[in-house]
């Protein structure tokens, strides 16, 4: 008999014994076996599910906080500043001049973050460095005319009611990707509940299909 | 209990399950496939408004109207500008890629001093402060006609910033470079009198006879001039083009005539004995004419009988004689000087022989014809305080009429005669006949200021560098020139804030006359240039800034002009390519390749073709008779008196046999890897041959020899 037959043999003569259930003498093995399956897989899917997504993304503060109510308030609509451009592009987080129409090198409020904006932005004639939540990635092309003007939408069925919010919240940073965490959505799975919790593909799609009837062709927006 | 291989399988299946229920596997493929479409490292140019501006394209002599899109405050693409007079929406190779001049790795990006052969940074008050220390010491010695300055061109109003710095300075020693224009002035001014130019219509005329002249390749004003080959065939309108090699212009031609290279002055002479001799002359213009008509009919019957001439140029006689008639017959002819894009090595004599025949077909000054007109008189600089030395030193006899006889008379003398050099939009060192001729000059000038945007050839042979903005960065009057029938004034208005510590070239001027200070100063009184240019194009400044253009002239210019014929009476030599070899080696204009200012762009360079630039290797053109030995693509040894270069061989049918064509404007060895180091620069294969009339650098070819490397 040659080598490895021998070891063979003796193995599958092992695994044969080894691996008999009901036998007393070895049932602590098994017993061990599911503990650490059942350790390693805890282990696992909870880190999958609560320490990876703290892992994938890292947080950024907006260079200071942003009170939309307030705006909202002073101005009436989001268009004063959101708006589209005479040639159908839309202007998206206004420039510094912008604000010029209303701000001053010198605060309005009282607040620290006007304080900030009037001496870092508006004395300094700098742009502020917002970070975007809404930015899809550079291979994607997105006309808010078509959808403002043609569909008639209002900003709040995609964006939610941001004229709500009082702070801005951290923006969160795909490490692998560099794009916005509210793209994949807040929730890990990508389960979401309103319209504006994710804006992947497939979300476009699943509206344009029960606006339109149709998923849409790939160069409608992959250009 | 015992922890077993078992225990481990466990773990492991443990852990692969808890990570495919969770998850990860799911968020990480959908993560890669975006990361992967979205490589980080691939620029994404930022979003913003886009805009569109209009300016004009200052690259070329073309002066085009081009219209500039921006995405907020950054220019992204250059078109051409609808209804400018110029070019009609027409933009060509090089404006397109006028952003790359803006990023181009051979900006100089701040003023530079030569210290130990290297350049070191400074500010712009040490460079003006060492500039006005050392040019002032010229006038301390009473010496100022010590300084000369060498522009690209003398039009527009920041050349005339610069003549009327040498004017308070006191020197007489401001050259331009040998452009299309001032080869035209000069012309008009052997023929017609000071203060003409011509301009050529083109668009209207029935019957051009192009000597040569590169319709698409780059003559006079580029975009202009392809559009009036677009629609001459629609006008039915006949092109003769007449050149040793069929160019693209040639191929495109009514008729190409293959002539021996550098005979062109004597064809047209004998055009005009053929012309002379039947009476096709127009005897309404012909009132005109003064000063030795009579001679000179009576020389070129003489001199110039169609036989000889014939077997000058390698034309039959009869395709003389059939082409000076046709010519003659015509309703609209116009005959086209300036071999190439017409600049650089020409000669006066075949200038003036080929405008000859313009004034004999009488079709001067009338539509479809040629233009004899004023320079454009837009510009009224105050004159210059002038103190004592400056009115010496501007009396004094200028030491020559060109840069290359310049370049002589300091070659010749032991102690240059010129002490402080300035040079303005021009590269010497590479674009002229003999670079380093040129650059062995310049070596015993004491003290170069180049006002450059760029590191090229002239700027690294110089000892301070003031780096101006780039057309796109600065504001300046444009007018048009170049063999233009109309006269138009555009004004280039900066399109981006400059991206390097660079200022404008109008700026530089009235930044060194400060420096100097005195009366230099007081001729210099304006805040900045933008006041300045308001200040000095008062008349047109209004709509100039309104429209961006202001068109000064259009239609033929109004009244009589007389002709002068006593120049070519004289019947002038023809200046022959120099040397007994074999071959003639002449210059291939070509348009990709803009041989002066500015290099071309990587974009440019990258459009060459390859039988003209293969990775670093230049070809020449050569016909397969006269190839013997050689082969097509291979490795050949090309000499020429001047010197010797390795070459590739290209087989063309289109080239006479016995003359060699090798591209010009290639071979820089300026910092820039996108251009340098590529090719040959054929200028440093040709001596220059001054025309003895002129004063002017003739040499348009060489003889060479070429064997089998
Ligand atoms: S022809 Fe000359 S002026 Fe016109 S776009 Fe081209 S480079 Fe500019």
């Amino acid at each position: 008999m040659s080598e490895i037959e021998n070891k063979t043999e003796h193995g599958s003569m092992d695994g044969a014994t080894a691996g008999t259930a009901g036998d007393p003498k070895n049932d602590t093995g098994l017993g061990l076996g599911v503990i650490f399956f059942i350790v390693a897989f805890l282990i696992c899917f909870l880190s999958g599910w609560l320490l990876f997504p703290k892992l994938l993304y890292s947080k950024h503060e907006q260079p200071f906080n942003f009170d939309h109510v307030l705006h909202v308030e002073e101005t009436g609509d989001c268009e004063s500043c959101h708006y589209l451009r005479e040639d159908g592009t839309f202007s998206g987080i206004p420039k510094t001049e912008s604000c010029l129409d209303c701000h001053t090198d010198e605060p309005m409020g009282d607040t620290k973050d006007e304080a900030i904006f009037a001496a870092e932005y508006v004395a300094k004639e700098q742009e502020v460095s917002w970070y975007v939540y809404a930015r899809q990635p550079d291979c994607v092309f997105f006309s808010h005319a078509a959808h403002i003007n043609a569909a008639g939408m209002d900003c709040k069925s995609c964006h939610g009611p941001i004229e709500e919010t009082r702070t801005s919240r951290p923006y969160e940073e795909n490490r692998l990707t560099g794009y916005s965490r509210d793209i994949w959505g807040k929730n890990i799975w990508g389960i979401k509940k309103n319209p504006w919790d994710r804006m992947k593909m497939n979300d476009c799609a699943v509206c344009h299909e029960k606006e339109t009837g149709h998923k849409g062709y790939c160069f409608q927006c992959h250009k | 209990m015992k922890v077993d291989r078992r225990s481990f399988l466990g773990l492991g299946i443990g852990a692969v399950a808890g990570i495919a229920i969770s998850p990860v596997g799911a968020k990480l493929t959908d993560d890669f496939s975006i990361w992967t479409q979205n490589w980080p490292w691939t620029p994404v140019p930022p979003d913003g408004e886009v805009s569109y501006d209009r300016t004009v394209c200052h690259l070329c002599p073309g002066t085009c109207g081009i219209s500039v899109r921006k995405i907020d405050d950054r220019p992204v693409k250059i078109e051409g500008l609808d209804s400018y007079p110029v070019n009609n929406g027409g933009v060509c190779l090089h404006g397109i890629a006028g952003l790359q001049y803006l990023y181009d790795p051979s900006r100089v990006k701040s003023p530079l001093k030569k210290i130990n052969n290297r350049f070191v940074p400074i500010s712009w008050d040490e460079a003006l402060t060492l500039v006005g220390d050392r040019l002032g010491e010229l006038r301390n010695d009473q010496n100022p006609e010590a300084l000369a300055c060498i522009t690209g061109s003398d039009q527009g109003s920041v050349p005339g910033l610069f003549n009327h710095f040498m004017a308070a300075f006191g020197s007489p020693n401001y050259l331009t470079m040998p452009d299309l224009e001032s080869w035209l002035v000069r012309t008009a001014k052997t023929l017609h009198g000071d203060a003409y130019t011509l301009g050529f219509d083109i668009d209207h005329s029935d019957f051009i006879l192009s000597f040569g002249a590169g319709l698409i390749d780059g003559w006079g004003s580029p975009v202009a001039c392809i559009q009036a080959m677009g629609n001459r065939r629609q006008r039915q309108a006949t092109l003769v083009q007449i050149e040793p090699r069929l160019s693209n212009t040639a191929a495109g031609a009514s008729q190409w005539i293959p002539i021996n290279p550098g005979t062109e002055a004597d064809l047209a002479m004998g055009m005009c004995a053929v012309l002379l001799k039947e009476n096709r002359f127009d005897p309404v213009f012909a009132q005109g004419f003064k000063g030795g008509f009579m001679r000179f009919t009576a020389m070129v019957q003489k001199e110039y009988p169609l036989d000889k001439v014939a077997g000058v140029t390698g034309i039959s006689a009869a395709d003389i004689q059939k082409t000076a008639v046709a010519f003659a017959k015509a309703k609209m002819p116009v005959a086209l000087p300036g071999k190439g894009r017409g600049e650089g090595a020409q000669n006066l004599k075949e200038f003036a022989a080929v405008h000859t025949l313009n004034c004999l077909s009488g079709n001067v000054n009338k539509q479809g014809g040629t233009f004899v007109k004023p320079l454009p008189k837009y510009l009224n600089f105050p004159d210059p305080v002038q103190d004592a030395v400056a009115l010496k030193g501007a009396a004094a006899a200028p030491l020559a009429g060109s840069v290359q006889e310049l370049v002589t008379r300091i070659d010749k003398s032991g102690e240059s005669p010129v002490k402080a050099l300035l040079v303005y939009n021009a590269n010497p060192c590479f674009a002229l006949n003999d670079p380093f001729r040129i650059l062995a000059a310049f070596e015993k000038i004491p003290f170069k200021v180049c006002v450059t945007s760029f590191m090229d050839e002239t700027a690294m042979a110089s000892d301070v560098i003031l780096p101006v903005s780039t057309f796109l960065e600065r504001m300046e009057d444009v007018p048009s020139k170049a063999g233009l029938a109309a006269t138009v004034v555009g004004l280039s208005k900066p399109m981006v804030k400059p991206v390097f510590n660079t200022r404008s070239p109008g700026d530089v001027v009235i930044g060194m006359a400060r420096a100097l200070g005195g009366d230099m100063a007081k001729s210099f009184a304006w805040d900045s240039y933008d006041a300045c240019l308001e200040q000095v194009t008062a008349r047109i400044w209004g709509p100039l800034v309104r429209k961006g253009h202001v068109v000064l002239s259009e239609n033929p210019p109004a009244g009589s002009v007389e002709t002068d014929f006593e120049f070519l009476a004289e019947n002038p030599v023809t200046v022959k390519p120099a040397g007994d070899l074999e071959f003639t080696l002449i210059p291939i204009d070509y348009f990709r390749v803009p041989p002066t200012v500015p290099a071309p762009s990587p974009f440019a360079i990258k459009t060459v073709s390859d039988r003209i630039l293969r990775g670093t290797d230049m070809f020449v053109e050569i016909n397969p008779q006269s190839a013997k030995n050689l082969k097509d693509g291979g490795f050949a040894t090309l000499t020429t008196p001047a010197g010797s270069v390795p070459v590739r061989v290209h087989f063309n049918d289109g080239i006479m046999p016995g003359v060699i064509g090798m591209v010009k404007g290639l071979g820089h060895t300026l910092d820039n890897r996108y251009v340098s180091g590529k090719g040959v620069n054929i200028n440093a294969l040709i001596s220059p041959k001054i025309e003895p009339n002129s004063g002017m650098d003739a040499a348009f070819g060489i003889k060479a020899g070429i064997s089998k490397a």
